[in-house]
């Protein structure tokens, strides 16, 4: 397997552990899950939107880590290489679990026009509480929920996991320009719906009414 | 709240520099284009509105914490991967979830 060019430079630090990884070292394989099974479950988690069905994908994932890792050539990171694997895996999942619905080809689901702002509620400077509620969060986790999911892998990589577009583009297999049209319309999607949200709980929090959820 | 009377004549405008924004917040705009974005943010209220929000919607997301791996989960894994070995090293906080 053959993996695209990363423009970030690989650190000595995991050059090492790529080494003794390939020699077959134990220690290096508890290594490399420690330092990456949590940032590829929270991925997991999002994609398949379950924690069984997430944590069938972890185990998946570095299992095929551990069986491909003599192939892996260093030419990405460690990390950029894992949650592609990773994502290959959930999207494998994802097509077994409905195929009649889901597939790996099926054009963007979101249509000219969807991304139009309609929402202009202001909620930059809203309280910390109000922003960072637990209800707030809720929300927040629905709205990802919600994307498609060509478009929430993208995100989830790019601005929660704070990948470069360039890693981006190199764990989906994606081109550069396609990761930022997708991440645009994420991006956009997130905004309207929080601000919805926030809307309505600005509102609810000036009335003391319990806030309409979310249709 | 918010008044959307006097800007309405330059929507066109509004959809021409959307598909820019998200580039515009991540600084990988040229020069030009975000003088535009710019120019027009000062006289449109709603376009200064969704480039803030976009802006706090991404910060949101990025420092939400990320949960921990849950403590059982871990434990399945280091068996599935054979490692129980090395599953000592657990850290202090890891029940949540
Ligand atoms: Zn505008």
């Amino acid at each position: 397997m053959v993996f695209s060019m990363s423009t970030t430079a690989i650190t000595n630090d995991e050059q090492d552990l790529i080494r003794r990884l390939q020699a077959g070292d134990q220690a290096a394989y508890a290594e490399m899950v420690e330092r990456y099974a949590g940032r590829i479950y929270n991925l997991a988690l999002r994609l398949m939107g379950d924690e069984a069905a997430a944590e069938d994908v972890l185990q998946e994932t570095f299992l095929s880590a551990f069986r491909a890792i003599d192939r892996f050539e260093g030419r990405s990171q460690l990390g950029t290489w894992l949650y592609r694997i990773a994502n290959n895996t959930a999207l494998m999942q994802l097509r077994k679990k409905e195929p009649a619905t889901f597939s790996l080809d099926s054009p963007l689901e979101t249509e000219e026009g969807d991304e139009i702002p309609r929402q202009f509620f202001d909620f930059c400077c809203l309280p910390e509480r109000d922003l960072l509620s637990d209800e707030a969060r809720a929300e927040m986790r629905a709205a990802i929920d919600a994307l498609p999911e060509s478009l929430r892998v993208v995100f989830v990589l790019r601005d929660i996991e704070g990948l470069s577009t360039r890693e981006t583009a190199d764990a989906l297999g994606l081109s550069v320009p396609a990761v930022k049209t997708r991440l645009m319309r994420a991006r956009l999607a997130l905004r309207e719906r929080l601000s919805a949200y926030f809307a309505r709980s600005a509102i609810s929090s000036e009335t003391g009414e319990p806030i309409t959820p979310t249709t | 709240m918010t008044e959307h009377t006097q800007h309405d004549h330059d929507r066109s405008e509004c959809r021409r520099l959307l598909s820019s924004l998200s580039d515009y917040v991540d600084g990988e705009l040229d020069d030009a284009l975000c003088r535009a974005i710019e120019a027009h943010m000062a006289e449109c209220e709603n376009c200064r509105i969704v480039v803030n929000t976009l802006t706090r919607t991404i910060e949101l997301y990025h420092t939400a914490p990320a949960p921990d791996l849950p403590q059982d989960v871990r434990v399945r894994l280091y068996k599935t991967l054979k490692l129980e070995d090395f599953i000592a090293s657990e850290p202090p906080d890891a029940t949540e979830g």
